[in-house]
C-alpha cells in the first residue's frame, strides 16, 4: 500500500538550493574602501551608475554605508559618472 | 593634529612647471600653517567620467598630511581662490583609511623600486653571457 501513494514524477524534482549572499568585506577582511579604486567600485553599481542595494550586492549595512561614501568621493572627483548610459 | 588627505584636480592647459608650481603653493598653505606633508601623488593627465568647465582630462595630485582642523578652512579657501583647480576633496582619514595609506604607500614605494632591481639584474645577465 505505501508503494501506490508514493507520487512518481516523470523528471527528477529540482530542489532549488539558493546560495547564501554574503558580505565581501567582511569575508575578505576588507577594513577601508577605497574610491581611488573606479574599477572595484563599478562592483556596486548598476549600468547607470546607481549604487545597487544591499538585497542585491549582499553587503552587510556598515559596509554598505562606506561603499556608499567611497562611491559619491569618487563621483566628485569625476573618477566615476554621476548619470550614465551602459557602463559595464 | 589628525592626518588628513586630500586631493585636487588641476586644468590641463598647464604645464608642467606650472603645474608643479600650483602643487607647491597648496603644500606650503598646509607646512606654514604648522602642518606636515606625509607623502605627495601625482596620478598625471587622467581623462574626467564627465566634463568639469568644459574640460574633459584633469591633473590629479594626491597629498597625504598631518595638521590641525583650522589649516583646513584655509586650505579650501586657497582651492577656491584659485581658477587652476577644477575640483578637490579633503577629508580626514579614520584609523583603518590610515592603516590603508600606509599600506598603499609602501605598495607604491616598492613598485617604484621594482623596475630598477629587474635592471640591475639584465645587467648583471649580460654581464655573465659576456663572460
Amino acid at each position: 500500500m505505501a508503494q501506490q501513494s508514493e507520487i512518481r514524477y516523470l523528471t527528477p524534482l529540482s530542489v532549488d538550493v539558493k546560495k547564501k549572499k554574503y558580505c565581501r568585506f567582511k569575508r575578505s577582511d576588507i577594513k577601508y574602501i577605497d574610491y581611488k579604486d573606479p574599477e572595484f567600485l563599478k562592483k556596486f553599481l548598476n549600468e547607470q551608475g546607481k549604487i545597487l542595494p544591499r538585497r542585491i550586492t549582499g553587503t552587510s549595512l556598515k559596509f554598505q554605508r562606506r561603499v556608499a561614501q567611497a562611491v559619491k568621493r569618487a563621483r566628485h572627483l569625476a573618477l566615476l559618472p554621476y548619470v550614465t548610459d551602459l557602463m559595464k | 593634529m589628525n592626518h588628513y588627505e586630500t586631493v585636487f584636480i588641476l586644468t590641463p592647459v598647464l604645464s608642467d612647471v606650472q603645474m608643479k608650481e600650483a602643487v607647491e603653493k597648496f603644500e606650503k598653505v598646509v607646512t606654514d600653517n604648522g602642518g606636515t606633508i606625509v607623502n605627495e601623488e601625482n596620478w598625471g593627465l587622467r581623462k574626467l567620467a564627465y566634463p568639469i568647465q568644459k574640460k574633459s582630462t584633469g591633473f590629479y595630485t594626491l597629498v597625504e598630511f598631518d595638521a590641525n582642523p583650522e589649516v583646513i578652512k584655509k586650505l579650501e579657501i586657497a582651492y577656491r581662490r584659485d581658477e587652476r583647480v577644477l575640483r578637490f576633496l579633503t577629508f580626514r582619514l579614520d584609523k583603518y583609511a590610515a592603516e590603508y595609506a600606509v599600506k598603499r604607500r609602501t605598495l607604491r614605494a616598492s613598485k617604484a623600486n621594482a623596475p630598477k632591481e629587474v635592471e640591475v639584474k639584465e645587467v648583471v645577465e649580460e654581464v655573465k653571457k659576456e663572460d
